[in-house]
């Protein structure tokens, strides 16, 4: 973690221009330059701003934005309460796709809609994001008038949850495509894994019908790899909601990184970037204990794999 | 890792797979719209060729865009563009990541713990938000920092798998062997570890070769990418999503030229992994 903060703070310090230009207008004078420097801190040498940066990260404090004046932590609080729903129904909706269909996949890897999944896969991992969302957009928002193409309401969830959730409808769809194409692939070689397995043989010599088997015995044994490429997953797309939050323009927290980019707003990108890390790190945490709950192999003492 | 003995084994003849012979195609194919349009393009890709926002017609094969220049001259274009990322990107990951993993995987075992926990820090970064970080760290966009930004951010990846790669081949007695006959650690590097590690790190580098192109096409649609003129396949989808609803057709074709050269790329890098990898057969 401290490592992480390390890397941030250099990176952004290394951004060229002074992020007390935010403050000041075009033209003030070096009198006025001067105040704006000493009010940002950057007047002070690098590692006593270094200093002052890991103390306020340890109680919590991620500064105030240089340039709407408003505490850091406050914004990602607000912002936060779109894009954590956000990626956990895309998050829910990619495995509700991708699970079934993965493991057809799998199971019927003769029949012909059995490799037409893999194909769809393949293809859905080659197109990027952004493109999915307007294809979406042209087909649902333009031609079939369903869903809008972009907003969100700015009296957040509770006024109107129905209209909230239809405003975000296409974004969700958006991310769960994407995660489901490359999830399917996982789910699919974990459950090809387990049918070339010897116990589900033995499972089948001792009677065990073929789906009665895969439920059995499979399920526990192929979710221990997918649990961990579904962390991943997780991870990534809360990062990766920074280009679908700009396909529908949307106030989330990867709009709040793009225009702090912008601004050189760095309380701003360093809170969301400190932020995302720290959910990224308790997600993989959460995948970790999961999977230990679904595979009593590794409660072991050394959690060592078998 | 179940295969115990490493796969490395001199390139035996090349296995003509279907997969690998439509990705060879496609990529092929793009490879020679991007060159062809160094010397041709069907219009001026600057020039006001047609109306504004027309559909797509026998004289203008995608139709134009807001300016009423010619689409399909714009997605030629693209291509090289593309291209030019992609190896740009992929040629300094490769030299940064390969020299990086090289160092790790010859260094004392405090110095590479080091590296390899800032590799893994690294690479939990999304390549985008890290090449985003570059760019906006350089002044102003344009195709070079986004080249650079692409691979700086795959480099830590390249590192990473070159450093396991290495290490692997640094196990073998040969290796000792090598050691003890007087030969030094540049002749071990250039006589026996990168002719055993170098077929792996191809089929890694296609497939970076693809996420670079995407990378590139997404900091474009982001407005982070090469300025215009420069007409990257990204920026064509953002201008085309801002006239989605007077001309939809304006997404389609940018986005199958980007699908159809990332797919290509991918299904080249698997025919070539069947290659280099025997023991690693397609299921």
């Amino acid at each position: 973690m401290l490592i992480a903060a390390a890397v941030l703070f250099l990176l952004l310090r290394l951004l060229p221009g002074d992020p007390a230009n935010a403050l000041v207008s075009v033209g003030a004078d070096p009198e006025q330059i001067e105040a704006a420097r000493r009010q940002v801190g950057s007047d002070l040498p690098i590692f006593a701003q270094f200093v002052r940066y890991l103390g306020q990260l340890a109680s919590f404090d991620l500064g105030a934005s240089f340039v709407s004046g408003v505490p850091v932590l406050e914004e990602i609080g607000r912002r936060l309460t779109l894009t954590l729903p956000l990626t956990a129904l895309a998050f829910t909706g990619a495995i509700l796709i991708a699970l079934p269909l993965g493991i057809l996949a799998a199971v019927k890897r003769d029949r012909w809609y059995g490799s037409l999944i893999s194909v769809i896969s393949q293809l859905g991992v080659a197109i990027p994001v952004f493109w999915i969302g307007i294809l979406l957009v042209t087909a649902f928002a333009v031609k079939l008038r369903l869903f809008p193409s972009s907003g969100f309401p700015t009296s957040g969830w509770w006024r109107d949850p129905l209209a909230a959730l239809h405003q975000l409808a296409l974004p969700i769809l958006t991310i769960a495509l994407v995660m489901s194409a490359s999830l399917i692939r996982y789910v699919r070689s974990a459950t090809l894994d387990v049918i070339g397995s010897d116990y589900l043989r033995t499972a089948r010599a001792l009677g065990a019908g073929y789906g009665e088997a895969l439920v059995r015995h499979g399920i526990r044994n192929g979710a221990v790899p997918v649990i961990s490429i579904l962390g991943i997953e997780l991870a990534s797309t809360l990062l990766g909601a920074v280009v679908v939050e700009r396909v529908f323009s949307l106030p989330g927290l990867g709009s709040m990184l793009l225009s702090g980019i912008e601004q050189r707003d760095y309380p701003s990108v360093q809170g969301v970037l400190f932020i995302s890390t720290l959910l990224v790190l308790l997600v993989g945490f959460a995948a970790d204990l999961v999977q230990r709950l679904v595979d009593p192999r590794l409660r072991g003492p050394s959690g060592a794999r078998p | 890792m179940s295969d115990a003995t490493p796969a490395f084994a001199p390139l035996p003849r090349l296995r003509l797979t279907p997969a690998f012979l439509i990705g060879a195609t496609l990529v092929g194919l793009h490879v020679v719209v991007g060159l062809l349009t160094l010397i041709w393009t069907p219009y001026d890709p600057t020039a006001m060729t047609g109306g504004r926002l027309a559909p797509p017609s026998l004289a203008h094969w995608a139709g134009t865009d807001r300016l009423g220049r010619d689409l399909f001259t714009e997605i030629m274009i693209g291509a090289r563009i593309a291209l030019s990322v992609g190896i740009g990107a992929v040629a300094i990951a490769a030299a940064i990541g390969v020299t990086v993993g090289l160092l790790a995987a010859f260094a004392s075992r405090a110095v590479d713990d080091v590296l390899a926990a800032t590799l893994d820090i690294l690479i939990a970064f999304p390549t985008l938000l890290l090449a985003m970080l570059i760019v906006a760290a350089s002044d102003g966009a344009s195709l070079g920092t986004a080249i650079l930004a692409i691979g700086i951010a795959a480099s830590s990846i390249v590192a990473r798998l070159t450093r396991i790669l290495a290490r692997r081949v640094l196990a073998m007695d040969y290796i000792t062997a090598a050691r003890v006959s007087g030969t030094g650690w540049l002749g071990i590097v250039r006589i026996h570890v990168l002719p055993n590690i170098w077929p792996t790190l191809i089929v890694n580098f296609a497939l970076q070769f693809g996420l670079a192109v995407i990378a590139e096409a997404s900091l474009s649609y982001l407005g982070l990418g090469a300025p215009p003129p420069n007409a990257s396949w990204g920026r064509l989808l953002q201008e085309a999503q801002a006239t989605v609803y007077t001309a939809p057709f304006g997404a389609i074709a940018p986005g199958i030229a980007l699908v159809s050269l990332v797919i290509g790329l991918n299904l080249f890098a698997d025919g070539l992994r069947d290659v280099a990898d025997p023991t690693r057969r397609r299921r």
